[in-house]
């Protein structure tokens, strides 16, 4: 299934002829680069989700948030359809160009304005990376708290856009919970502030429709952000079980007795041996399940809680319990789970990787039920999971040279996320819905939810110019693709740790 | 005809057909509806005059399991009897609202968005909204988000709703991320003057101290630490003080302190965090660490306003008598509420004029 802009299904776009365009814009915006050759555009025919691509028609690189304001303002008048991009680093096709329309990257717009110790918050330009601003705000004891696998490269105006979460959401949230305000600027060209630098602000919070709205209702300019103090200790377990549904009831048994870990992970048997196979953490190659369990705080808490913890392991059923003895250990044990994904990607010539979210309590289901499927389809299915905020990333093990298993495996990719549904859960915890879950949106939400979206995205942008074909679906694809396959994910950016 | 309503509730509490037919109503007849809970909220913003709609017979905790962190119920359930099934299970609502009034609804609590002394350190009302059921301006009941801490597909609608003081549709349910409550507790006493305060709170905001709770009531500094044992002793000889009574948190919480009391004009001042003592023309009560404060005072909303507005906040005036109690919008941001409003809610039904006189 091609999943490239389909005007029938996704909405007619305008001709625009790109030599008279190139003209325009470099009149009036004579400082700012504009690539135009196929040669430089190809760069930016993709991000993560590299398996779609398509060659934008401009590539835009404003150095200021006036010349965004500008731009946008003409392509508001000259009805442009406009692409905003970060780092290019999302999974879900959310920064996939338009051959019709520009894309705007965002990358130079890249300096770290204010770090306040005082008031805890760091003032950024939308190019900066995530963990450029943890950096900045280290030697002062203080970090930004969500940390995307891809941190090292993705930048925070991105995060604001997928409302980016990582392996701490549960105790530390998701990006809509750590920043405090947006500088936006509308396809209409006009610039404003959505939040604050108070707690809240006046009228509708509508900073937190605008996290996770994937570039469809304005440009990220500036953010500001909440910084936090380091926690002063941490500590990480790690415990074996020889049933998944043992290690799944101990999740819910530790948050029921009242402990809020910092990290909350789960591998499954496949997933703990190529993990251990790769990386050599030191994991139990025979468990069926492990739990790593992350604890931070204050010296004296984190030592209370770990004893509390273990007691909920063992009653559980853990049939081994480790604790990191020093630091060394603790990035030992995160290591195995950090390199998950690649760890899988050596015993399988593909793999796709799902991101569903479902209720803690169905977790054994969901996993009876990910494992019936994987029969079913015959392709084996590693799990990693962050358990504690109910975060599945299924991933499936295909071969593409094998005659169907790529149909096979987009198939039953489907199927989880269809269960993920029926289970009272979501098609997307933190990647986002961009291209790749387009069709998905069917069947997660009803024509009447999706009118209403549509009607936000009226209210802001009534032209429809910002990232049309993401996020939100027209009812004419939904009409023609109803409950829909999932379609491949390639993972690319090989170099950065996915988890 | 609230005594016709209460005849009609199921046993299960689900009145969301009737709340419909109730709204289809209003959308054909083009006649506004003022949505009300307990009405303990009612006097913050504008007065409406439009035919009520009551969502109390629209209650009942739909689910409530603990260790999934997530508590559903239908917005007329009593807040009351949500933090009651709550504490039963060592949980809270982290960002303590306030009641203001025993008939205090769940719905009421997330349309009206004010969150309690907790606030700055574990989040707010909407930083706590997971998902939604909302009957919207074309009658359609309708589900967003979810019962899953991570939902990224579509539209935040459910958090949108949060302080949208039901100008944006009527919420029926809600599911809300919940808490456990701490082991240990306590409230400690400085007799220090308020600068000395705010500028000891400046200097504790980037430590990692369990800090909960921090309000100057003009006399002396109140510290709340909550976690374990461990860090809350030791951060209790650190910040030193003697101890106080946790019953101070609820009287603020609940506005109930003598500073309350007065007559005289109520404003709320959100400012940014470490904004150090500004002099405000009243008597002042510094809660949230300094990010909320509270100023009783004849002033002129314009001055209070444009104090407020040059130390990077804004003002809503609480309790007083003014045609905009809220903090007036940017010129960009007015149009943008105005869009969503006429999206949203075409035949205006719901709440107009709650918030600002146009909306």
């Amino acid at each position: 299934m091609n999943l490239l802009y389909d005007e029938r299904l996704d909405g007619a776009l305008p001709e625009i002829d790109k030599h008279a365009l190139l003209t325009s814009l470099r009149r009036l915006l004579p400082k700012v680069s504009i690539l135009h050759s196929d040669e430089d555009l190809r760069p930016y025919e993709c991000d993560g989700l590299s398996a779609y691509r398509t060659v934008p028609l401009l590539v835009v690189l404003p150095e200021s948030a006036e010349q965004i304001e500008t731009l946008l303002r003409y392509c508001y008048e000259q009805r442009v359809p406009v692409v905003a991009r970060g780092a290019g680093t999302g999974l879900s096709g959310g920064a996939l160009p338009l051959a019709k329309g520009i894309l705007l990257s965002l990358a130079r717009l890249n300096r770290i304005l204010e770090v306040n110790p005082e008031a805890c918050m760091a003032r950024v330009q939308p190019g900066v990376r995530n963990l450029a601003i943890s950096d900045a705000a280290s030697p002062y004891g203080l970090y930004y708290a969500p940390d995307p696998s891809s941190q090292i490269a993705c930048s925070i105006g991105g995060n604001v856009a997928e409302n980016a979460g990582g392996v701490h959401c549960l105790k530390y949230g998701l990006t809509v919970h750590n920043v405090l305000s947006v500088d936006i600027v509308t396809i209409e060209g006009e610039r404003l502030t959505l939040g604050g630098q108070a707690l809240d602000s006046p009228g509708f919070d509508l900073l937190a429709l605008f996290v996770g709205s994937e570039g469809l209702l304005g440009v990220v300019v500036e953010v500001t952000v909440k910084l936090l103090p380091r926690a002063e200790a941490a500590l990480v377990l790690l415990a074996s079980f020889k049933d998944v549904r043992d290690a799944g009831r101990a999740v819910g048994a530790i948050i029921g007795a009242g402990v809020i870990p910092g990290g909350l992970e789960m591998m499954d048997n496949l997933s703990i041996r190529a993990a251990e196979d790769f990386i050599h953490a030191g994991y139990p190659v025979d468990a069926a399940a492990i739990l790593l369990c992350e604890l931070d705080g204050a010296p004296a808490d984190v030592d209370a809680d770990c004893e509390r913890v273990r007691a909920v392991m063992v009653r559980c059923g853990a049939t081994e319990l480790r604790v990191a003895r020093d630091e060394n250990e603790r990035r030992q044990f995160w290591a195995g789970r950090k390199a998950a994904f690649p760890a899988v990607g050596r015993i399988s010539p593909d793999y796709y990787c799902m991101d569903g979210t479902i209720p803690k309590r169905a977790l054994p289901t969901v996993l009876e039920r990910i494992d019936a499927l994987s029969r079913e389809y015959g392709l084996r299915v590693a799990n990693v999971f962050h358990a504690g905020d109910g975060n599945l990333h299924p991933l499936i093990l295909f071969d593409a040279n094998q005659p169907g298993e790529l149909d096979r495996a987009e198939q039953l990719g489907g199927k989880i996320l269809e269960l993920c549904v029926a289970v009272g859960g979501s098609i997307t915890g933190e990647h986002g819905v961009g291209r790749e879950k387009i069709n998905q949106m069917c069947v997660q939400f009803r024509e009447d939810e999706l009118t209403m979206f549509r009607a936000i995205k009226m209210a802001f942008d009534e032209r429809g110019l910002l990232n049309p074909g993401k996020n939100i679906p027209t009812l004419a694809r939904c009409a023609e693709f109803g409950a829909m396959h999932v379609h491949q994910g390639q993972l690319p950016h090989p170099e950065l740790e996915r988890f | 005809m609230p005594g016709a309503q209460r005849n009609l509730v199921s046993e299960s509490g689900d009145f969301s057909t009737h709340l419909r037919e109730q709204v289809r109503a209003a959308i054909d007849a083009a006649a506004p509806l003022a949505i009300r809970g307990g009405a303990s909220k009612r006097f913050l913003g504008r007065a409406l005059q439009a035919s009520e709609l009551d969502t109390r017979p629209h209650r009942g905790i739909v689910h409530y399991d603990p260790t999934e962190l997530v508590l559903t119920a239908r917005s007329g359930t009593p807040l009351a009897e949500v933090e009651m099934a709550l504490i039963e299970h060592g949980q809270m609502l982290a960002f303590e609202p306030p009641h203001f009034g025993a008939e205090a609804t769940f719905g009421g609590m997330v349309a009206a968005g004010v969150s309690g002394p907790r606030r700055p350190w574990t989040g707010s009302v909407r930083d706590f909204v997971l998902g939604c059921r909302l009957i919207d301006g074309e009658a359609r009941h309708m589900r967003f988000g979810g019962e899953v801490m991570k939902n990224v597909a579509g539209y935040d609608v459910a958090r949108l709703m949060a302080g949208s003081f039901g100008c944006l549709g009527l919420l029926t349910e809600i599911s809300m991320k919940v808490l456990p409550v701490a082991p240990c507790r306590r409230t400690l006493r400085l007799d220090i003057d308020a600068g000395e305060a705010l500028r000891l709170l400046a200097q504790w905001a980037n430590r990692p101290l369990p800090i909960t709770g921090a309000c100057h009531d003009g006399r002396a500094l109140y510290v709340r630490l909550e976690g374990g044992s461990g860090s809350v002793e030791a951060s209790a000889a650190r910040i030193g003080g003697t101890a106080a009574e946790d019953a101070f948190w609820l009287a603020l919480r609940e506005q109930q302190l003598p500073f309350f009391g007065g007559s005289s004009p109520l404003w709320r001042i959100s400012l940014p965090p470490a904004t150090p003592r500004i002099d405000l023309p009243g008597e002042v009560l510094i809660d949230w660490g300094g990010a909320q404060r509270w100023l009783r005072s004849g002033a002129d909303a314009a001055t209070i306003r444009r104090m407020a507005g040059e130390a990077g906040g804004h003002a809503t005036l609480w309790r007083g008598d003014h045609a905009e109690p809220f903090h007036p919008l940017t010129a960009p941001a007015w149009t943008l509420h105005r869009r969503l409003k006429a999206q949203l809610d075409p035949a205006r039904v719901f709440n107009p004029g709650r918030m600002y006189a146009d909306l």
